[in-house]
């Protein structure tokens, strides 16, 4: 596993993008970039280079869900790792993720245990 | 009090019925004025009750101020959470000048306050939920109490809302959300 691969957190929340961040540096990824929404994390995604995008989905003006199909519609980051970290819990929540190619779900609130433990999957496979 | 409220004009109504119908009343039409007159009644009661309710006041300034101290709730969660956070990282800073048994034990330590942390976040989610409700809560009052003369078309989500916007809803009671087992179980069932 690559862990000086680039990694962007998406979340409304400050808190929880320094939580991420903190919890991330722990597990050694150093190279951590933020967005507050979908469409910044897009537009960073498209100027930058990341090997993996950790999102939460209830977000405005663009929701993680929405942030998700954009990416893998786009040719060039439609095989980016994504990681969705969201409240949203509901079976439904879950089957639209999956749906739009989601490469895990974690629900909140997490432990560092299971975040570790989902990146190591999904990087594993990338 | 001709001043064409509903139970006025109600009353007005029957009143140049019956004039005009006096003496030739059938049962079934007696009837029938009875009950206008009954509605009209009930009309102008209901409307002396809800304005003894002082409705107003509840978009003049319960829902307000109630929506502006969950506002401050949320900006003082935020506050104390980034200085646990700072505290946190000035911790793990320390951890280098520990022997290896103590620095592992401080990192456990902070990565447990990381992970409580989030409580931030779901407890922020939560309360956005009730403000919105609380906002729905002003709309009818304001449409009851004839501020806009009639109902807001919709207080729900925006008809053109993406797949992502509509399944937006937020943290579930602990009762209705599914666990991390449960999600990794149904996504384990696409494979």
């Amino acid at each position: 596993m690559d862990k000086n691969l680039n990694v962007l957190i998406v979340d409304d929340y400050k808190t929880m993008l320094r939580i991420i961040r903190n919890l991330l540096k722990q597990l050694e990824f150093d190279n951590v970039e933020e967005a507050s929404d979908g469409q910044e994390a897009l537009s960073k995604l498209r100027t930058g280079n990341f090997g993996l995008v950790i999102s939460d989905w209830n977000m405005a003006p663009m929701t993680g869900l929405d942030l998700l199909k954009e990416v893998r519609a786009d040719a060039r980051l439609k095989d980016t790792p994504f990681i969705m970290i969201t409240a949203e819990s509901k079976t439904e929540n879950v089957v639209a993720a999956k749906q739009a190619g989601v490469s895990n779900y974690i629900v909140k609130p997490f432990n560092a245990e299971t975040l570790r433990g989902k990146i190591e999957k999904v990087l594993g496979h990338a | 009090m001709p001043d064409g409220n509903p139970p006025d004009q109600i009353e007005a109504a029957v009143r140049a019925v019956l004039g005009s119908l006096s003496g030739d009343l059938t049962v079934t039409e007696a009837a029938l004025l009875g009950e206008l007159e009954a509605l009209g009644r009930e009309v102008k009661r209901a409307k002396s009750e809800i304005a003894a309710l002082s409705v107003e006041d509840i978009n003049e300034s319960h829902i307000p101020a109630a929506t502006d101290e969950l506002d401050a709730v949320v900006e003082h969660t935020a506050t104390a959470t980034n200085e646990i956070l700072d505290a946190c990282e000035t911790l793990e800073s320390l951890q280098s000048k520990l022997d290896e048994g103590s620095a592992q034990a401080l990192g456990n330590a902070v990565t447990r306050i990381y992970e409580a942390c989030s409580f931030q976040d779901i407890t922020g989610q939560r309360i956005a939920k009730v403000v919105s409700a609380l906002k729905a809560i002003e709309a009818r009052v304001a449409a009851v109490t004839g501020s806009f003369g009639s109902l807001p078309a919709s207080v729900g989500k925006r008809p053109n809302a993406t797949e992502g916007e509509q399944l937006a809803n937020g943290p579930q009671l602990p009762t209705a959300a599914s666990s991390q087992a449960d999600i990794d179980k149904l996504l384990a069932s696409f494979d």
